[in-house]
């Protein structure tokens, strides 16, 4: 029997980066995703790892930076209006090309909001959030084991591709108990990082660790070079759930909760007869495209069930390059659509169906 | 279960708390007490007593907690109506605290008058199936630090290992060595092992002193 332990999703991010290797963690605590600082302020001390309480969200973020230019496993941890303040911070991670470990526990937004979940910083996480061109690989847990897989995962996606990999959570998927089994985790070693600045032993001459281009000409390649390691994200990275989409006719797009709660509302949309399914991206950015663009040979209605004002469903339309109809299923504020609603707008879907 | 006029309820966040305290209420109710249940757990804002506010009301159970729980506001206050619990003795009280040494601050108010009272339980709820009281000696500790900051000492433990939904009949029994352990170590009382009254055939009579409770209501529990 797997030993199994009953974690918040908080906590699971929390232990999962310790097994993934990080044995840093800057942070500033804001609420619902205080627990993720609150285990790693327990942990660190008795594993030879750092937990700082930072003075900001800003100065963690930075922190990240120093420590991933040495080469080291690094992560901090906010909820949305925190994410905002580290945004500088993220890009400036981008133009250095450094691998980092973020993540967001959304809460309701905009501005201070409140603390109830939500799904509405998509935008911010898939777009760039921070200023210039650039992507972070973003990762759309749907359960507590999720997690602390996708964060094993999201480590060894940054030291791969050089970029920082974002865990986009929402206030449910942290503060949900459910069981866990850390065991099944599989760890790849963090590879070797002849760029980081450990040190030249005078062997070598001397990294320099910098978004700094003094030529227009030089800045241009790097983005250009940059954006072919993108390609390459988009091509090997994409990950996604389809559930009874084989004979599917409406397709629900969700992610995260709004995913869950979906799952009900198929189910009973099916004993009701009606020929609907789901695909839930894993992986934000990048995308589904594929799947999402096969899809829509056979589906007639798209419905994209957010905790948002709909900002996933621009994403669908793009990827089906508008070919069918769209619906978006949504509350937002805190509040979650009940499995009734997604029902209910799927029923509506199916009467209009034929065209 | 025998109550004292004032049953406190302590233990690490998760351990299920607030299950407990409410199982002990509806249990305290339906022997024919007036029963106030008390929320001070000024740490966690999510999964507080007021999300089983109309259970509370169907059962004649009145409800003491921050008029901020279950908003978009997270602030640690607590109502005036919270020194109800040792002026007014006609009524039990079964208090749920937050879940560590800060939360348990809240409890040092009162710990004065509920000790100079002297008709009260302080109650251990342990998880062994929680990441960071999955041994006695991590347990203990956590326990040690409530006391300290609450002011209490603690009179009795229930045994609450659980893993959620998915608990097994195993899952319970694997755990009573853990809880003894604790007992010996802390020299105080298992008074009951709790667990899902769906595991009743499976468990009666297999472990001395068993507390079926009912799970509270919540979205997130439901199966998705």
């Amino acid at each position: 029997m797997a030993d199994k332990v009953l974690m918040k999703g908080n906590e699971a991010i929390a232990e999962a980066a310790i097994i993934a290797g990080c044995r840093h963690y800057f942070g500033y605590p804001i609420t619902p995703q205080t627990e993720v600082a609150a285990y790693m302020a327990k942990k660190m001390p008795k594993i030879g790892g750092t937990f700082l309480q930072a003075e900001s969200e800003i100065a963690a973020i930075n922190m990240v930076y120093g420590v991933s230019s040495a080469g080291k496993r690094v992560m901090t941890s906010s909820s949305s209006p925190g994410i905002s303040l580290k945004s500088e911070g993220l890009s400036y991670l981008a133009g250095a090309d450094l691998p980092a470990f973020v993540v967001n526990v959304q809460r309701g937004g905009p501005g201070l909001g409140g603390i109830q979940p939500s799904q509405s910083d998509y935008f911010q996480a898939t777009r760039g959030g921070g200023h210039g061109d650039y992507h972070m690989v973003v990762y759309a847990p749907a359960s507590v084991q999720e997690m602390a897989s996708l964060t094993v995962k999201a480590f060894e996606t940054a030291d791969k591709y050089r970029m920082t990999s974002m865990i986009l959570a929402d206030g449910t998927m942290g503060q949900m108990m459910e069981p866990v089994d850390l065991e099944s985790l599989k760890v790849n070693p963090a590879p070797e990082k002849p760029w980081a600045t450990t040190g030249t032993d005078k062997k070598r001459e001397h990294n320099i660790i910098n978004s700094l281009y003094l030529k227009p000409e030089q800045l241009e390649k790097v983005n250009f070079e940059r954006y072919e390691r993108y390609k390459t994200v988009e091509a090997n990275e994409v990950m996604y759930e389809e559930y009874l989409m084989d004979d599917a006719e409406i397709c629900v797009a969700a992610f995260g909760i709004a995913a869950r709660v979906s799952k009900n509302a198929i189910n009973a949309a099916r004993e009701k007869g009606i020929k609907v399914g789901m695909i839930r991206p894993i992986t934000l950015w990048p995308f589904p495209k594929d799947v999402f663009k096969n899809a829509a040979e056979k589906v007639h209605t798209f419905i994209s069930v957010e905790l948002s004002m709909g900002q996933m469903i621009e994403d669908v339309k793009l990827a089906t390059e508008c070919k069918a109809k769209y619906v978006l299923c949504n509350r937002v504020g805190g509040m979650i659509p009940l499995p009734e609603q997604v029902l209910a707008d799927i029923e509506e879907a199916a009467k209009g169906g034929e065209l | 279960m025998k109550y004292k006029r004032i049953t406190v309820v302590c233990g690490h966040y998760g351990s299920g708390k607030t299950n407990i305290a409410l199982n002990m209420a509806y249990d305290l109710k339906s022997g024919g007490n007036d029963v106030t249940i008390a929320d001070l757990d000024i740490v966690n804002p999510y999964f507080r007593t007021k999300d089983s506010i109309d259970e509370l009301n169907e059962r004649g159970i009145s409800l003491i907690c921050s008029e901020y729980a279950g908003t978009n506001l997270d602030i640690p206050a607590m109502p005036d109506e919270m020194y109800a619990i040792t002026d007014d003795l006609t009524r039990n009280y079964v208090l749920d605290i937050g879940g560590d040494d800060r939360g348990a601050l809240a409890l040092g108010r009162l710990a004065p008058k509920i000790v100079s009272e002297n008709n009260y339980s302080m109650i251990a709820v342990v998880n062994m199936y929680r990441p960071l009281t999955r041994d006695c000696a991590s347990t203990v500790q956590v326990l040690r630090e409530i006391e300290y900051a609450g002011g209490i000492g603690f009179t009795g433990i229930i045994n609450n290992s659980n893993l959620g939904v998915d608990t097994a009949a195993g899952d319970v029994l694997n755990s009573v060595a853990y809880a003894d352990e604790i007992s010996a170590a802390m020299n105080i009382p298992v008074i009951a092992t709790a667990v899902d009254k769906r595991l009743k055939a499976e468990l009666d009579g297999k472990i001395n002193e068993l507390f079926y409770i009912e799970l509270q209501n919540s979205l997130v529990n439901k199966e998705c």
